[in-house]
Protein backbone atom coordinates (compact mmCIF):
# COMPACT_ATOMS: atom_id res chain seq x y z
CA UNK A 1 0.00 0.00 0.00
CA UNK A 2 1.55 2.72 -1.10
CA UNK A 3 1.70 6.00 1.29
CA UNK A 4 -0.26 9.53 1.60
CA UNK A 5 3.30 11.00 0.48
CA UNK A 6 3.68 8.22 -2.53
CA UNK A 7 0.36 8.92 -3.96
CA UNK A 8 0.86 12.56 -3.77
CA UNK A 9 3.99 12.64 -5.49
CA UNK A 10 2.49 10.20 -8.24
CA UNK A 11 -0.11 12.70 -9.03
CA UNK A 12 2.06 15.57 -9.10
CA UNK A 13 4.21 13.70 -11.36
CA UNK A 14 1.64 12.27 -13.84
CA UNK A 15 0.25 15.89 -13.85
CA UNK A 16 3.49 17.28 -15.40
CA UNK A 17 3.44 15.01 -18.14
CA UNK A 18 -0.62 15.42 -19.08
CA UNK A 19 1.25 19.10 -19.59
CA UNK A 20 3.80 18.00 -21.74
CA UNK A 21 1.51 15.74 -23.59
CA UNK A 22 -0.76 18.78 -24.04
CA UNK A 23 1.38 20.93 -25.24
CA UNK A 24 3.06 18.61 -27.98
CA UNK A 25 -0.48 18.23 -29.07
CA UNK A 26 -1.26 21.71 -29.57
CA UNK A 27 1.68 22.12 -30.79
CA UNK A 28 1.36 19.05 -33.47
CA UNK A 29 -1.91 20.97 -34.83
CA UNK A 30 -0.79 24.07 -35.33
CA UNK A 31 1.99 22.23 -37.08
CA UNK A 32 -0.34 19.91 -39.04
CA UNK A 33 -2.34 23.04 -40.28
CA UNK A 34 0.47 24.52 -42.34
CA UNK A 35 1.67 20.67 -43.17
CA UNK A 36 -1.52 19.85 -44.50
CA UNK A 37 -1.87 23.31 -46.71
CA UNK A 38 1.60 22.27 -48.02
CA UNK A 39 0.83 18.73 -49.07
CA UNK A 40 -2.75 20.24 -50.77
CA UNK A 41 -0.89 23.19 -52.83
CA UNK A 42 1.85 20.70 -54.04
CA UNK A 43 -1.16 18.40 -55.69
CA UNK A 44 -2.68 20.36 -58.34
CA UNK A 45 1.38 20.28 -59.72
CA UNK A 46 1.92 17.08 -59.29
CA UNK A 47 -1.34 15.53 -60.93
CA UNK A 48 -0.80 17.83 -63.82
CA UNK A 49 2.57 16.43 -64.25
CA UNK A 50 1.65 12.78 -64.41
CA UNK A 51 -1.55 13.83 -66.85
CA UNK A 52 1.10 15.29 -68.94
CA UNK A 53 3.68 12.51 -68.43
CA UNK A 54 0.77 9.78 -69.30
CA UNK A 55 0.08 12.12 -72.93
CA UNK A 56 3.40 11.74 -73.06
CA UNK A 57 4.38 8.05 -72.57
CA UNK A 58 1.35 6.95 -74.50
CA UNK A 59 2.39 8.77 -77.47
CA UNK A 60 6.83 7.91 -77.60
CA UNK A 61 5.51 4.36 -77.45
CA UNK A 62 8.70 1.82 -75.87
CA UNK A 63 11.53 3.29 -77.24
CA UNK A 64 11.73 6.15 -74.41
CA UNK A 65 14.79 6.78 -72.10
CA UNK A 66 16.22 4.78 -69.63
CA UNK A 67 14.57 6.32 -66.72
CA UNK A 68 11.00 5.68 -68.36
CA UNK A 69 11.66 2.43 -69.90
CA UNK A 70 14.21 0.90 -67.20
CA UNK A 71 17.36 -0.83 -68.16
CA UNK A 72 15.62 -3.82 -68.88
CA UNK A 73 16.66 -5.57 -65.40
CA UNK A 74 14.86 -6.62 -62.48
CA UNK A 75 17.91 -7.48 -60.09
CA UNK A 76 18.71 -5.20 -57.88
CA UNK A 77 16.15 -3.26 -56.26
CA UNK A 78 16.72 0.28 -54.03
CA UNK A 79 14.14 0.61 -50.95
CA UNK A 80 13.48 4.39 -50.22
CA UNK A 81 12.00 4.11 -46.97
CA UNK A 82 10.66 7.80 -46.20
CA UNK A 83 10.04 8.30 -42.05
CA UNK A 84 10.37 11.28 -39.57
CA UNK A 85 13.03 12.68 -37.57
CA UNK A 86 11.58 12.29 -34.29
CA UNK A 87 9.36 9.81 -32.49
CA UNK A 88 6.41 10.39 -29.87
CA UNK A 89 4.18 10.12 -32.80
CA UNK A 90 2.05 7.02 -32.03
CA UNK A 91 2.60 4.01 -34.76
CA UNK A 92 4.09 6.33 -37.25
CA UNK A 93 7.21 5.12 -37.93
CA UNK A 94 6.57 1.90 -37.15
CA UNK A 95 4.08 1.21 -39.62
CA UNK A 96 6.41 2.27 -42.44
CA UNK A 97 9.02 0.40 -41.37
CA UNK A 98 6.99 -2.61 -41.14
CA UNK A 99 6.01 -2.30 -44.28
CA UNK A 100 9.76 -1.77 -45.92
CA UNK A 101 10.74 -4.82 -43.99
CA UNK A 102 7.49 -6.77 -45.97
CA UNK A 103 9.10 -5.63 -48.77
CA UNK A 104 12.34 -6.28 -48.40
CA UNK A 105 11.31 -9.95 -47.19
CA UNK A 106 9.45 -10.49 -50.39
CA UNK A 107 12.48 -9.08 -52.42
CA UNK A 108 14.92 -11.51 -51.13
CA UNK A 109 12.69 -14.64 -51.17
CA UNK A 110 12.84 -13.72 -55.22
CA UNK A 111 16.22 -13.96 -55.19
CA UNK A 112 16.74 -10.04 -55.75
CA UNK A 113 19.46 -7.75 -54.23
CA UNK A 114 18.21 -5.42 -52.04
CA UNK A 115 19.57 -1.75 -51.04
CA UNK A 116 18.48 0.52 -48.57
CA UNK A 117 18.08 4.56 -48.45
CA UNK A 118 16.72 5.98 -45.42
CA UNK A 119 15.04 9.20 -45.29
CA UNK A 120 14.48 10.54 -41.63
CA UNK A 121 16.38 9.12 -38.49
CA UNK A 122 13.51 7.24 -37.10
CA UNK A 123 13.21 4.82 -39.80
CA UNK A 124 17.48 4.14 -40.03
CA UNK A 125 17.57 3.50 -36.31
CA UNK A 126 14.65 0.90 -36.91
CA UNK A 127 16.12 -0.60 -39.51
CA UNK A 128 19.57 -0.97 -38.88
CA UNK A 129 19.47 -3.61 -36.43
CA UNK A 130 18.62 -6.05 -39.14
CA UNK A 131 19.81 -4.63 -42.26
CA UNK A 132 22.53 -2.25 -41.34
CA UNK A 133 24.66 -3.73 -44.35
CA UNK A 134 21.79 -2.85 -46.88
CA UNK A 135 22.25 0.88 -46.33
CA UNK A 136 23.60 2.27 -49.07
CA UNK A 137 23.15 6.30 -48.19
CA UNK A 138 20.68 8.68 -45.81
CA UNK A 139 19.06 11.83 -45.96
CA UNK A 140 18.59 14.01 -42.86
CA UNK A 141 16.02 16.12 -42.22
CA UNK A 142 16.40 17.75 -39.43
CA UNK A 143 17.91 20.81 -40.78
CA UNK A 144 15.06 21.55 -43.06
CA UNK A 145 13.25 24.39 -42.00
CA UNK A 146 9.54 25.41 -41.88
CA UNK A 147 8.40 22.56 -43.90
CA UNK A 148 10.60 23.45 -47.04
CA UNK A 149 11.22 20.21 -48.19
CA UNK A 150 12.33 21.18 -51.57
CA UNK A 151 15.74 21.45 -51.57
CA UNK A 152 16.47 17.82 -49.68
CA UNK A 153 13.50 16.28 -52.28
CA UNK A 154 15.70 17.62 -55.26
CA UNK A 155 18.73 16.67 -53.88
CA UNK A 156 17.48 13.12 -52.99
CA UNK A 157 16.03 13.22 -56.50
CA UNK A 158 19.33 14.14 -58.27
CA UNK A 159 20.97 11.24 -55.95
CA UNK A 160 18.85 8.54 -57.04
CA UNK A 161 18.73 9.69 -61.06
CA UNK A 162 22.30 10.03 -60.62
CA UNK A 163 23.25 5.93 -59.16
CA UNK A 164 20.67 4.93 -61.38
CA UNK A 165 22.46 5.70 -64.64
CA UNK A 166 25.49 4.35 -63.19
CA UNK A 167 23.92 0.95 -62.89
CA UNK A 168 23.76 0.89 -58.96
CA UNK A 169 20.07 -0.14 -59.13
CA UNK A 170 17.32 -1.48 -61.34
CA UNK A 171 14.29 -0.52 -59.43
CA UNK A 172 13.65 2.06 -57.25
CA UNK A 173 10.79 2.18 -54.76
CA UNK A 174 9.71 4.82 -52.35
CA UNK A 175 7.91 3.67 -49.01
CA UNK A 176 6.28 6.35 -47.12
CA UNK A 177 3.47 7.59 -45.56
CA UNK A 178 0.38 8.26 -47.43
CA UNK A 179 -1.30 11.47 -45.78
CA UNK A 180 -5.52 10.56 -46.37
CA UNK A 181 -6.42 12.35 -43.26
CA UNK A 182 -6.02 13.18 -39.98
CA UNK A 183 -6.83 9.74 -38.23
CA UNK A 184 -5.61 7.56 -41.19
CA UNK A 185 -1.88 7.52 -42.77
CA UNK A 186 -1.68 4.65 -45.03
CA UNK A 187 1.75 3.54 -45.58
CA UNK A 188 2.37 2.98 -48.73
CA UNK A 189 5.13 1.68 -51.89
CA UNK A 190 5.69 3.20 -54.73
CA UNK A 191 7.86 2.71 -57.88
CA UNK A 192 9.47 5.93 -58.49
CA UNK A 193 12.26 4.54 -61.29
CA UNK A 194 11.86 3.68 -64.04
CA UNK A 195 9.10 5.89 -64.03
CA UNK A 196 5.41 4.96 -64.71
CA UNK A 197 2.62 7.24 -65.13
CA UNK A 198 -0.54 6.60 -62.83
CA UNK A 199 -3.08 4.36 -64.21
CA UNK A 200 -5.99 6.57 -62.56
CA UNK A 201 -4.37 9.67 -64.62
CA UNK A 202 -7.05 11.55 -66.67
CA UNK A 203 -6.72 10.48 -70.19
CA UNK A 204 -7.05 14.04 -72.57
CA UNK A 205 -9.79 13.33 -75.27
CA UNK A 206 -7.87 15.22 -78.74
CA UNK A 207 -10.55 14.66 -80.72
CA UNK A 208 -8.52 13.11 -83.22
CA UNK A 209 -6.15 15.67 -83.65
CA UNK A 210 -2.30 14.80 -83.32
CA UNK A 211 0.12 15.93 -80.37
CA UNK A 212 2.69 18.58 -81.86
CA UNK A 213 5.80 18.43 -79.96
CA UNK A 214 8.63 21.21 -79.78
CA UNK A 215 10.98 20.69 -79.86
CA UNK A 216 10.67 16.39 -79.94
CA UNK A 217 8.78 13.96 -77.51
CA UNK A 218 11.71 12.18 -76.60
CA UNK A 219 13.74 15.07 -75.65
CA UNK A 220 10.49 17.16 -73.07
CA UNK A 221 10.58 13.44 -71.77
CA UNK A 222 14.44 13.70 -70.95
CA UNK A 223 13.84 17.06 -69.34
CA UNK A 224 10.75 16.07 -68.10
CA UNK A 225 11.06 12.49 -66.23
CA UNK A 226 13.57 14.06 -63.70
CA UNK A 227 11.81 16.86 -62.77
CA UNK A 228 8.51 14.03 -62.51
CA UNK A 229 10.59 11.89 -59.79
CA UNK A 230 11.59 15.22 -58.00
CA UNK A 231 7.80 15.81 -57.90
CA UNK A 232 7.24 12.75 -56.49
CA UNK A 233 9.56 12.84 -53.77
CA UNK A 234 8.31 15.74 -52.88
CA UNK A 235 4.82 15.59 -52.50
CA UNK A 236 5.92 12.00 -50.78
CA UNK A 237 8.21 13.93 -48.54
CA UNK A 238 4.76 16.65 -47.60
CA UNK A 239 2.71 13.66 -47.08
CA UNK A 240 4.87 12.67 -45.14
CA UNK A 241 5.17 15.18 -42.84
CA UNK A 242 1.66 16.24 -42.73
CA UNK A 243 1.01 12.45 -41.37
CA UNK A 244 3.76 12.74 -39.26
CA UNK A 245 1.82 15.41 -37.66
CA UNK A 246 -1.53 14.16 -37.21
CA UNK A 247 -0.25 10.80 -35.90
CA UNK A 248 1.74 13.26 -33.10
CA UNK A 249 -1.32 15.10 -32.76
CA UNK A 250 -3.67 11.64 -32.18
CA UNK A 251 -0.84 9.64 -30.17
CA UNK A 252 -0.68 12.54 -27.89
CA UNK A 253 -4.20 13.32 -27.89
CA UNK A 254 -4.63 9.61 -26.13
CA UNK A 255 -2.03 10.25 -23.51
CA UNK A 256 -3.47 12.94 -22.55
CA UNK A 257 -6.44 11.59 -22.00
CA UNK A 258 -4.81 8.69 -20.23
CA UNK A 259 -2.94 10.73 -18.12
CA UNK A 260 -6.50 12.27 -16.82
CA UNK A 261 -7.80 9.12 -16.25
CA UNK A 262 -4.97 8.16 -14.02
CA UNK A 263 -5.03 11.49 -12.28
CA UNK A 264 -8.48 10.63 -11.78
CA UNK A 265 -8.31 7.19 -9.97
CA UNK A 266 -4.91 8.19 -8.34
CA UNK A 267 -7.03 11.33 -6.52
CA UNK A 268 -9.52 8.37 -5.61
CA UNK A 269 -7.16 6.70 -3.70
CA UNK A 270 -5.40 9.29 -2.37
CA UNK A 271 -8.88 10.85 -1.01
CA UNK A 272 -9.54 6.85 0.33
CA UNK A 273 -6.70 6.70 1.64
CA UNK A 274 -6.61 9.99 3.62
CA UNK A 275 -9.81 9.18 4.86
CA UNK A 276 -8.90 5.60 6.15
CA UNK A 277 -6.37 7.64 8.26
CA UNK A 278 -8.71 9.36 10.03
CA UNK A 279 -10.80 7.27 10.28
CA UNK A 280 -7.91 5.65 12.31
CA UNK A 281 -7.15 8.16 14.32
CA UNK A 282 -10.44 9.35 15.33
CA UNK A 283 -10.39 5.39 16.63
CA UNK A 284 -7.78 5.00 18.17
CA UNK A 285 -8.88 8.75 20.21
CA UNK A 286 -11.97 7.35 21.00
CA UNK A 287 -10.70 4.02 22.61
CA UNK A 288 -8.56 5.74 24.30
CA UNK A 289 -10.90 7.83 25.68
CA UNK A 290 -13.07 4.74 26.45
CA UNK A 291 -10.42 2.94 27.86
CA UNK A 292 -9.78 5.79 30.79
CA UNK B 1 -18.09 37.45 -78.07
CA UNK B 2 -15.02 35.36 -78.37
CA UNK B 3 -14.44 31.65 -76.79
CA UNK B 4 -12.05 31.23 -73.70
CA UNK B 5 -8.89 29.81 -73.42
CA UNK B 6 -8.60 27.65 -70.11
CA UNK B 7 -5.49 28.90 -68.69
CA UNK B 8 -3.73 27.27 -65.33
CA UNK B 9 -0.11 27.61 -64.10
CA UNK B 10 0.88 25.75 -61.31
CA UNK B 11 4.12 25.63 -59.72
CA UNK B 12 5.57 23.01 -56.91
CA UNK B 13 4.67 25.20 -53.95
CA UNK B 14 1.11 25.96 -55.31
CA UNK B 15 -1.43 26.72 -58.05
CA UNK B 16 -0.74 30.23 -59.24
CA UNK B 17 -3.46 30.89 -61.79
CA UNK B 18 -6.52 29.20 -62.89
CA UNK B 19 -8.86 30.43 -65.08
CA UNK B 20 -10.60 31.72 -68.22
CA UNK B 21 -8.27 33.86 -70.59
CA UNK B 22 -8.19 35.67 -74.29
CA UNK B 23 -4.99 34.95 -74.85
CA UNK B 24 -1.73 34.02 -72.97
CA UNK B 25 2.03 34.22 -74.31
CA UNK B 26 4.31 31.88 -73.30
CA UNK B 27 8.26 31.88 -73.79
CA UNK B 28 9.26 28.35 -75.66
CA UNK B 29 12.52 26.89 -76.12
CA UNK B 30 12.30 27.20 -79.75
CA UNK B 31 10.65 30.71 -79.55
CA UNK B 32 7.78 32.60 -77.54
CA UNK B 33 4.33 31.57 -78.72
CA UNK B 34 0.45 32.34 -78.23
CA UNK B 35 -2.11 30.56 -77.66
CA UNK B 36 -5.87 31.21 -78.02
CA UNK B 37 -8.45 29.06 -77.51
CA UNK B 38 -9.28 25.80 -79.85
CA UNK B 39 -5.45 26.03 -80.14
CA UNK B 40 -4.38 22.39 -81.51
CA UNK B 41 -3.06 20.20 -79.33
CA UNK B 42 0.95 21.37 -78.24
CA UNK B 43 3.54 20.82 -76.29
CA UNK B 44 6.66 22.48 -75.39
CA UNK B 45 9.60 22.86 -72.95
CA UNK B 46 9.93 26.63 -71.37
CA UNK B 47 12.97 29.06 -70.83
CA UNK B 48 13.41 31.50 -68.35
CA UNK B 49 10.94 34.60 -69.32
CA UNK B 50 7.47 36.60 -68.78
CA UNK B 51 4.18 34.60 -69.55
CA UNK B 52 1.81 36.74 -70.75
CA UNK B 53 -2.09 36.94 -69.86
CA UNK B 54 -4.45 39.39 -72.16
CA UNK B 55 -7.63 39.83 -71.58
CA UNK B 56 -8.48 41.44 -74.99
CA UNK B 57 -5.58 43.56 -76.12
CA UNK B 58 -4.63 44.51 -72.40
CA UNK B 59 -1.93 42.81 -70.28
CA UNK B 60 -3.74 41.45 -67.69
CA UNK B 61 -1.00 39.43 -65.37
CA UNK B 62 2.93 38.96 -65.80
CA UNK B 63 4.42 35.98 -64.41
CA UNK B 64 8.14 35.13 -64.41
CA UNK B 65 8.89 31.35 -64.96
CA UNK B 66 11.71 29.43 -64.61
CA UNK B 67 11.48 26.43 -67.26
CA UNK B 68 8.64 24.04 -66.97
CA UNK B 69 6.20 22.81 -69.94
CA UNK B 70 3.27 23.96 -71.34
CA UNK B 71 0.93 21.73 -72.62
CA UNK B 72 -1.89 22.65 -74.87
CA UNK B 73 -4.98 20.15 -74.94
CA UNK B 74 -8.46 20.76 -76.08
CA UNK B 75 -9.37 21.49 -72.41
CA UNK B 76 -6.82 24.61 -72.22
CA UNK B 77 -3.24 25.39 -72.07
CA UNK B 78 -1.53 24.16 -68.50
CA UNK B 79 1.83 25.35 -67.59
CA UNK B 80 3.99 23.53 -65.39
CA UNK B 81 6.80 26.07 -64.06
CA UNK B 82 9.54 24.92 -61.66
CA UNK B 83 9.10 28.40 -60.09
CA UNK B 84 6.50 31.95 -60.97
CA UNK B 85 6.67 34.78 -59.62
CA UNK B 86 3.80 37.32 -60.23
CA UNK B 87 5.50 40.40 -61.78
CA UNK B 88 3.53 42.42 -59.85
CA UNK B 89 4.84 43.56 -56.49
CA UNK B 90 8.09 42.00 -56.93
CA UNK B 91 10.94 44.66 -56.09
CA UNK B 92 14.79 44.77 -57.78
CA UNK B 93 16.37 45.36 -54.46
CA UNK B 94 14.67 42.18 -53.14
CA UNK B 95 15.57 40.31 -55.88
CA UNK B 96 18.78 41.87 -55.93
CA UNK B 97 19.24 40.79 -52.02
CA UNK B 98 18.29 37.05 -52.50
CA UNK B 99 20.92 36.75 -55.32
CA UNK B 100 23.41 37.88 -52.94
CA UNK B 101 22.13 35.14 -50.54
CA UNK B 102 21.89 32.27 -53.29
CA UNK B 103 25.49 33.25 -54.56
CA UNK B 104 27.07 33.11 -51.29
CA UNK B 105 25.32 29.53 -50.98
CA UNK B 106 27.15 28.65 -53.71
CA UNK B 107 29.97 29.71 -53.26
CA UNK B 108 29.74 27.70 -49.69
CA UNK B 109 29.13 24.72 -51.33
CA UNK B 110 31.71 21.89 -52.24
CA UNK B 111 32.09 21.03 -56.04
CA UNK B 112 30.61 17.61 -56.28
CA UNK B 113 27.26 18.67 -54.40
CA UNK B 114 24.12 17.47 -55.64
CA UNK B 115 22.23 20.44 -55.09
CA UNK B 116 24.07 23.05 -56.64
CA UNK B 117 22.93 22.42 -59.75
CA UNK B 118 19.57 23.49 -58.19
CA UNK B 119 20.93 26.31 -56.53
CA UNK B 120 22.66 27.59 -59.82
CA UNK B 121 19.26 27.29 -61.88
CA UNK B 122 17.52 28.97 -59.05
CA UNK B 123 20.53 32.08 -59.00
CA UNK B 124 20.22 32.39 -63.34
CA UNK B 125 16.19 32.53 -62.91
CA UNK B 126 16.87 35.35 -60.14
CA UNK B 127 19.44 37.02 -62.41
CA UNK B 128 17.27 37.03 -65.64
CA UNK B 129 14.28 38.09 -63.21
CA UNK B 130 16.24 41.22 -62.23
CA UNK B 131 16.85 41.67 -66.05
CA UNK B 132 13.30 41.19 -66.37
CA UNK B 133 12.51 44.14 -63.81
CA UNK B 134 15.17 46.58 -64.90
CA UNK B 135 13.53 46.63 -68.19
Amino acid sequence: MPSLKDLKNRITSVKSTRKITKAMQMVAAAKLKRAQDAATASRPYASRMATVLANLSASAGAGGPKLLAGTGEDKTHLLVVMTAERGLAGGFNTYVVKLAKQKIGELRAEGKTVKILTVGKKGREQLSREYGDMFISHVDLADVKGGDYTDSALGLGHTLTKQFEDGEFDVATLIYSQFKNVLSQVPTAQQIIPASAPVDAPKVDLKGAIYQYEPSEIEILETLLPRYINTQILSAMLESAAGEQASRMTAMDNATRNAGDMIDSLSLQYNRARQAQITKELIEIISGAEAL
Amino acid sequence: MADKLHFSLVSPAREMFSGDVDHVIAPGTEGEFGVLAHHAPFMTTLKNGIVRVLEGDTTKMRIFVRGGFADVTPDGLTILAEEARDLEGVKVEEVQAEIDATLLKIQAMDQDDTAKATLQAHFDYLESLKAALVH
